[in-house]
């Protein structure tokens, strides 16, 4: 049940995180204490008019050093462990370019060879142990880069390019989602990242880097028709395909992707039936328009064609 | 009584009203209702969110209902009914007949006024603003919020923040120059400081918030660029002008309530506050600390991070400015001799929430951590920790403790004791879940959450506790009506408090005090300002020796026409920027028919002046 | 009052039309021109005209290789019908046919936006500036053409 939650440290920054966190709540707990103690110790005596004022000057003069030489060691905790965020070595990392459209996240996968680059939405595999190093840009509105397991959040700001760089020293799948507003469907932004073993995710990245496989049969071919001629290619990409919209996620291994729409429903065909006819039945006001007048064979045929796309 | 005086300064029409307890008590009321209905906005947005893939209220609806809950709640009732507070209180404590400037004063009531019952009133029609209360642009700019939901925003940011403005001149211009001869400085009431340093707060950081959202409507209305990147201007720009003021924005709301706990906590304890000056020098410091903080609010935006250490260093330090205030009211309290009341217990509250609220906001201000806990609920409950008990419970103290003063009546203890109960475990109930929300992964502003976050539970109790509030609220309107009606009579100085405010009736008479007192000289008291007309003696800063008498206008209705005027021009100009042109002619009309001398008046004053 | 009217027209203007009425009619149903009464639609058709590369050939209205739409010359009438068949059926010499490329909805959500160009629709549902290089003035301060 704890899926997004800070504490579920996997990765060295999330950790550092956490640490900080128990430092300082141990002694924000012993001040409140403190402070409750005093005031309860206060409103006794005072209740009985017995208290004394004597000392009472360095008691809250001492009082005020005790606080101010516990927030100035919380400065440099603080200082030292933001430091030691951008310590991570970042000399073999691995290189992504993240991009925030409303509402669904654009991930493009860097390499000095262009014919290796590729791009995919909303999930992210990442070789555990590796640091990853995600530059970070917008598209239209401000979303904010957020997963919890592994590191702090980024501001995603049109005009600007951030970074942010991470490592998974575990192998799972960490669930973050936009931690900026950015309108109506802000709630339905998650992202996912898994983390894999080297290999794995060697094998993940070659098989994102080919193109689609043709359609394999007749239903596939009409969906396929249906798709890069239609209204689908005019928005949406499928590599090897005729297809090549850059306005709405890449779907070249679609089927490969656990969720539609950023994390909102479950990738299967019947959600896929759904979202295609009206996805603004699942997540209203998403830019993509309903096909509701599609012939239910057609329907039919498009979500088999990129069921195919694994 | 004097029934001269009494002829002579009180108010003649509703419209024309210009005294300033009449128009405080309008405020308190007005802010009050404006807190009502964003309380039930709140409550609306609970009951969405108490259960997992609720669909009770869609995106949209959701998203209008936090951006004018936050903005209301922020600039409909917090910061109005402080100054309210103050507009009614710093004149009585200081001595004077009235506020500085009162025909402004009123004027600023009906702005107000009106600025919210526009904000209200879009919001019913479906163009309530949905870009969250602190609207970032460009979700917020003309491309991604299309019509004129973020203008209506804006524009209300101008109707208050001039009200706000003109009551901080008001404010200062009495505290400084109104006072009863003797009341040097360091005599002045721990309120009336906390008044004047808010006010002088008040003077810098609204012209931040008014520029902002000026340039918002300009980029949306005629196209200007300043939050357009691609044409030189910067999504950043708004969070910097925006927090240059939201951060003062929160102290203008928190040092009021810190007078009001040095008002309420020497008079419970049956002694003087422990520390003035330090008590003072801790009000300067936290309003001058105050504005270098902003930059906390952008922990997560692209800014490099050595400039972001600094600003975490300095919002820890200003825990101390506070710390010292706390400990030397634990101190007086220490101290004392107590006697508990209802007002006694509201500010009790703050040691328990506030102090809980400061410290989740050391936790905030350091980066790292921040880069975690930033736009999640662990944020929505600092702010509320530090905003409800910083400020709401001791503003109910406030009203326990003044209500007598302000309509001659007590308020019912028991019914008191049981709205603090309710209130309190509400609220903790409401907002402690909250926090491990935050660490668990829960953002703000989100309208839902899938069954699998495991959210659920600490939603649904959050949900439980909201209503727990609104429950103790209606108790207090149930209170403040039946001991309007039929609570026992207060007289003058029912909990035996030191303040000026005490030494008049209850409800003080239209002018206030009938001779003016002279401090430091048992008995003394001011002889020869005028009972046939509005005179008011002029003292110094300083030292409070007297220095002149000083006519005060009569009622009149211009300061309504006026704002009647300003209403008609600021919404105008949401539509067209030529509102601003034709607008100005009734607004000049308006105010110069103000300042419009009465040959009457002129005469009086004339003879009233005598050569040195 | 000027401001007041404005206030109630906001009922209509403010309405944010995620799931849009009914497919394929012959004639345009009056839900269709509707369109250029909500400013979430018109600012849709926005979207539209610079997502499937309306600029290619009509800049931000200016025009190029294809005719200006910010001017008062209208080849084919300026009412939304006349658009939307321009859209959908293409014209002669150069201009596409979008039938099946687009969805009706935003076939008529782009005949909103490009009716606004020219300044035909309420001043108060046009689109502001563009979150990019302005060219143009904004759409919401042009003359009626």
């Amino acid at each position: 049940m704890r899926v997004q939650n800070m504490f579920s440290v996997a990765g060295p920054q999330a950790e550092r995180i956490a640490e900080l966190w128990w430092i300082t709540f141990a002694i924000c707990l012993v001040v409140f204490a403190a402070v409750l103690v005093a005031t309860g110790l206060a409103l006794w005596k005072g209740r009985k008019g017995t208290g004394s004022g004597h000392g009472a000057h360095l008691a809250v003069a001492s009082a005020v050093g005790v606080s101010t030489v516990l927030l100035l060691f919380l400065i440099v905790a603080s200082v030292a462990t933001d430091r030691a965020l951008a310590q991570i070595d970042a000399s073999d990392a691995l290189k992504i370019e993240v991009v925030g459209n409303r509402w669904w996240w654009d991930i493009r996968y860097q390499d000095p060879d262009p014919s290796r680059r590729f791009t995919t939405a909303n999930e992210i595999a990442i070789p555990v142990g590796r640091a990853v190093e995600l530059t970070l840009r917008a598209n239209d509105v401000i979303h904010s880069f957020w997963v919890p397991a592994l590191h702090g959040k980024k501001d995603l700001i049109p005009g600007r390019t951030a970074t942010l760089t991470l490592r998974a020293d575990k192998p799972g799948t960490y669930r973050g989602q936009c931690a900026e507003f950015c309108g109506v469907q802000h709630a339905k932004m998650a992202l996912f990242v898994y983390a894999l073993p080297a290999q794995e995710y060697e094998a993940w990245a070659e098989q994102q880097r080919r193109p689609a496989p043709p359609p394999a049969d007749g239903p596939q071919q009409l969906g396929h028709d249906l798709f890069v001629k239609g209204t689908c290619a005019m928005c949406h990409a499928i590599q090897g395909t005729p297809a090549n919209g850059r306005r709405a996620p890449d779907l070249t291994h679609f089927a490969s992707r656990k969720t539609i729409g950023a994390g909102t429903v479950p990738n299967d065909p019947q959600q896929l039936a759904v979202w295609i006819s009206d996805p603004h039945a699942v997540k209203p006001g998403v830019n993509m328009p309903a096909h509701a007048f599609l012939k239910r064979e057609e329907l039919a045929a498009l979500v088999a064609y990129l069921g195919s796309l694994k | 009584m004097n029934p001269l005086l009494e002829r002579t300064w009180r108010d003649t029409g509703f419209f024309s009203a210009i005294n300033h307890k009449t128009i405080a008590l309008r405020y308190i009321v007005t802010s009050f209702a404006f807190f009502v209905a964003a309380g039930i906005l709140a409550a609306l947005m609970r009951l969405q969110l108490a259960v997992p893939e609720n669909d009770f209220i869609g995106p949209d609806l959701y998203n209008q209902l936090f951006t004018v809950h936050g903005t209301a709640m922020m600039f409909l009732f917090a910061v109005p009914v402080m100054e309210a507070m103050g507009v009614y209180l710093v004149p009585l404590m200081v001595g004077a007949r009235s506020i500085a400037f009162p025909r402004m004063n009123a004027f600023s009531y009906w702005v107000f006024l009106f600025g919210g019952v526009m904000l209200f009133g879009v919001l019913a029609l479906n163009i309530g603003p949905d870009t969250g209360w602190f609207s970032y642009p460009p979700l917020a700019g003309p491309e991604h919020s299309p019509g004129k939901r973020v203008d209506f925003y804006a524009q209300l940011i101008t109707f208050t923040e001039l009200a706000a403005l003109l009551v901080a001149i008001e404010i200062i211009a009495t505290a400084f120059k109104m006072r009863a001869p003797g009341m040097t400085l360091a005599r002045m009431p721990l309120f009336v400081w906390a008044m004047v340093v808010t006010s002088f707060m008040i003077l810098f950081a609204m012209p931040a918030v008014m520029f902002a959202s000026t340039a918002l409507i300009a980029d949306r209305l005629v196209g200007t660029h300043f939050y357009n990147p691609a044409e030189g201007g910067d999504a950043v720009l708004w969070q910097h002008l925006f927090w240059f003021f939201g951060h003062p924005e929160v102290y203008l709301i928190f040092i009021p309530a810190l007078g009001f706990m040095s008002s309420i906590i020497p008079t419970f304890a049956r002694r003087p506050i422990f520390g003035y000056p330090a008590m003072v020098l801790a009000l300067i410091a936290t309003a001058f600390l105050g504005f270098g903080l902003w930059v906390h609010h952008m922990f997560a935006a692209h800014l490099p991070e050595l400039g972001k250490s600094f600003f975490t260093a300095a919002s820890m330090l200003i825990a101390i400015p506070t710390a010292i205030q706390i400990f030397c009211w634990i101190a007086t309290l220490w101290t004392g001799r107590i006697v508990f009341r209802t007002p006694l217990l509201f500010v009790l509250a703050f040691f328990f929430i506030l102090v809980a609220g400061g410290l989740t906001g050391i936790m905030v201000a350091s980066v790292p951590l921040d880069l975690q806990l930033h736009d999640t609920y662990f944020v929505v409950a600092h702010l509320h920790y530090v905003l409800i008990g910083g400020a709401v419970f001791p503003l109910f103290g406030a009203w326990y403790y003044w209500f007598p003063k302000f309509t001659g009546r007590m308020m019912s203890e028991r019914l008191g004791q049981w709205q603090f109960w309710i209130a309190f475990i509400g609220f903790e109930v409401a907002f402690f879940p909250m926090h491990t929300l935050g660490m668990d992964g829960m953002t703000r502003r989100i309208h839902t959450y899938p069954e699998a976050m495991g959210w659920g539970a600490a939603n649904f109790i959050s949900t439980v506790g909201a209503l727990m509030i609104a429950a103790s609220g209606v108790l207090f309107i149930v209170n403040v009506v039946r001991s309007y009606r039929r609570g026992a009579p207060a007289g003058d100085n029912p909990w035996g408090a030191d303040t000026l405010e005490w030494a008049t009736s209850s409800p003080p008479p239209s002018y206030n005090f009938d001779r003016i007192p002279v401090l430091g000289s048992e008995g003394v008291v001011v002889t020869g300002l005028a009972e046939k007309s509005r005179e008011v003696l002029i003292t110094t800063v300083v030292d409070a020796m007297p220095d002149h008498r000083l006519a005060f206008p009569n009622p009149t209705i211009w300061p309504f026409l006026s704002a009647v005027a300003v209403t008609v021009m600021f919404i105008g100009s949401i539509f067209t920027p030529w509102a601003v042109v034709w607008g100005s002619i009734p607004i000049v009309v308006g105010v110069t028919l103000w300042f419009w001398p009465r040959k009457d008046e002129t005469r009086e004053h004339l003879a009233l002046e005598k050569r040195p | 009052m000027f401001s007041l009217a404005f206030l109630l027209g906001g009922c209509e203007r403010e309405q944010r039309q995620f799931k849009l009425p009914a497919p394929e009619s012959a004639s345009p149903a009056p839900e269709r021109t509707r369109h250029e009464e909500n400013a979430h639609s018109v600012a849709q058709g926005k979207l539209w005209f610079r997502w499937f590369n309306c600029v290619g050939c009509h800049s931000l209205g200016g025009g190029g290789m294809g005719p200006a739409l910010m001017d008062e010359n209208w080849r084919y009438g300026r009412e939304p019908q006349s658009i939307y068949e321009t859209i959908m059926n293409g014209r002669p010499n150069g201009m596409p046919s979008f039938r099946g490329r687009i969805t009706e909805d935003q076939a008529w959500q782009l005949v909103a936006y490009v009716r606004s160009m020219s300044g035909l629709i309420a001043q108060d549902v046009a689109p502001g500036r563009h979150d990019g290089l302005s060219a143009v003035p904004p759409e919401n301060l042009r003359d009626k053409r």
